[in-house]
């Protein structure tokens, strides 16, 4: 269950490229144990926002919050202390094609200069496929794996910080409804299980419904609505029923 | 495209590259060090370049010999060949054939993989994981092909040299000892070194620029390509052009 504490806020956001002003005063909390989804069309800012929020963006104005701390002007040393907590799905997986899954998982351990032995690195590796349900994987190369392994191995490698944030970047975009069923079932159990809180990137309304204890509905680079998903279900201004009337793709 | 906006487009990349190389100066002086990833790197850029860089140095070594020899017969100058054939090769050919052929297999790799990891975003997944991209990819690249390209040209005139060999006893009869003694008297300090020397720079040009247009990839899987293939013309361009600097440069010094 979400509580009143927030774990990432989000104040008067702006950012644009060139005349483009993709981010117009956006205004946001994510609270402990809640599932966000923010729904958006294509080009709306939703990639720009969670890129801003991991620090892959520098905002042009506001300040984003993460665990107490306003992540605008951290240095890289403590930008990845903050990252070390927090989740990254990529729309693409991002999986490196020149390593193998165990070494995909083992990289952000070792990179986070955490300091584990070889077993316990053996462990967290192996609880983190087992996880998504693909320990029999660890020694097979990305391109030998289908788009849905793909995406559960780059959830994996997410989980193995055990991060109190996940942000989900499209998380089912290019897989077919089935398997993007089964990321969605594996999405909620895994807050479930950590009990995690996720900003989910989306326009997939099955993901929508099923994946969110919150809906932010993202409309002229503004937080222009809020609710769970039924409440706007039955929203009357139109920018915001269009989302849940029209299955638009991007 | 006007010719104003081709300058302009030119300038602005030249300005990059430099903005580029500037960074990775200052970031390769910094710690952390990626050693692990260097070796890797070394062994990727160095030890798997050495059967094609071993293979063209021997064909041009022959060739080149098997090429002189009528003119040397001609002018009466035969016993002459294994020395020119060995100033040729050790002073200008072997380092810069090798340069070329690497900046066509390295540059063109480094640019195609950079442009793949920056379009799947390997590159962000990398930043988010902790780690500086441009330390773990760019910096041990680029050190990598500078360290790397003075050995391969080092091996190559040794292997063109042994072509030669073979050219110059492919229409008579001369001992390895008598080849190897004669090109070694013909050659002095001056040649080697500078040739040597140069070799530093071929290597930065071609990981600088394969880095460089790989990690600034854009427009896709399209953009891949064009990264690759463009990283292989403007390594090759700069290494004519450095060359032309160097000879230059060693003969204002000189070395000539």
């Amino acid at each position: 269950m979400a509580s009143s504490e927030p774990v990432m806020k989000i104040s008067h956001l702006y950012k644009s490229f060139g005349n483009n002003h993709v981010l117009n005063d956006f205004n946001f909390e994510l609270y402990k144990g809640e599932n966000v989804v923010v729904l958006g069309k294509s080009g709306s800012g939703k990639s720009v926002l969670i890129k801003c929020i991991i620090g892959l963006l520098k905002p042009d104005q506001g300040t984003i919050e993460v665990f107490d701390q306003c992540i605008n002007d951290m240095d890289d040393a403590d930008l990845d202390k903050v990252r070390a907590r927090v989740g990254f799905l990529f729309q693409s997986n991002a999986l490196y094609d020149s390593m193998t899954v165990r070494e995909n998982l083992e990289f952000p351990l070792r990179r986070h200069w955490m300091e584990v032995s070889q077993e316990e690195v053996n462990q967290m590796v192996t609880e983190a496929l087992e996880d998504v349900g693909l320990a029999h994987t660890i020694d097979m190369m990305p391109v030998e794996l289908s788009g849905g392994m793909r995406k559960r191995i780059a959830l994996a490698r997410t989980l193995i910080l055990k991060p109190d944030i996940i942000l989900y970047d499209e998380p089912t975009t290019g897989l077919d409804s089935i398997t993007g069923s089964e990321i969605i079932s594996l999405m909620i159990e895994i807050k479930k299980k950590y009990n995690t809180s996720s900003l989910i990137i989306s326009h997939d309304m099955n993901c929508v419904r099923r994946a969110s204890d919150r809906v932010v509905v993202l409309y002229d680079g503004t937080c222009y609505a809020t609710g769970t998903y039924t409440s706007l279900q039955n929203h009357t201004d139109p920018k915001v029923k269009q989302f849940f009337e029209q299955d638009f793709k991007q | 495209m006007s010719n104003e906006t081709r300058l302009q487009a030119f300038l602005s990349e030249a300005g990059e590259l430099s903005r580029f190389a500037a960074r990775f100066v200052s970031q390769c002086l910094r710690p952390r060090y990626e050693v692990a990833e260097f070796i890797r790197q070394c062994y990727i850029i160095g030890y798997q370049s050495l059967p094609l860089v071993g293979l063209t140095g021997f064909i041009m070594g022959l060739v080149l010999t098997l090429q002189l020899r009528p003119s040397m017969v001609d002018y009466g100058v035969e016993s002459q060949l294994p020395a020119i054939v060995g100033i040729a090769i050790v002073r200008e050919i072997g380092p810069v054939i090798t340069a070329l052929i690497f900046a066509g297999k390295i540059g063109s790799s480094i640019g195609a993989e950079l442009g793949s990891m920056k379009v799947t975003e390997q590159i962000d997944a990398m930043e988010v994981s902790g780690t500086n991209p441009f330390k773990y990819l760019v910096v041990t690249r680029v050190m990598a092909a500078i360290c790397m390209l003075p050995i391969l040209s080092v091996l190559s005139d040794a292997i063109s040299l042994y072509g030669a060999y073979l050219g110059v006893n492919v229409r008579g009869a001369t001992s390895f000892h008598l080849f190897w003694v004669e090109v070694v008297d013909s050659l002095a300090f001056n040649d080697v070194l500078p040739a040597f020397i140069k070799t530093f720079f071929f290597g930065f040009a071609v990981g600088i620029i394969g880095c460089f247009k790989g990690y600034n990839s854009k427009k896709g899987t399209e953009g891949v390509g064009h990264s690759a293939n463009s990283a292989v013309v403007l390594s090759s361009v700069v290494i004519f052009i450095l060359d032309l600097l160097a000879v230059q440069i060693t003969d204002l010094l000189g070395f000539n």
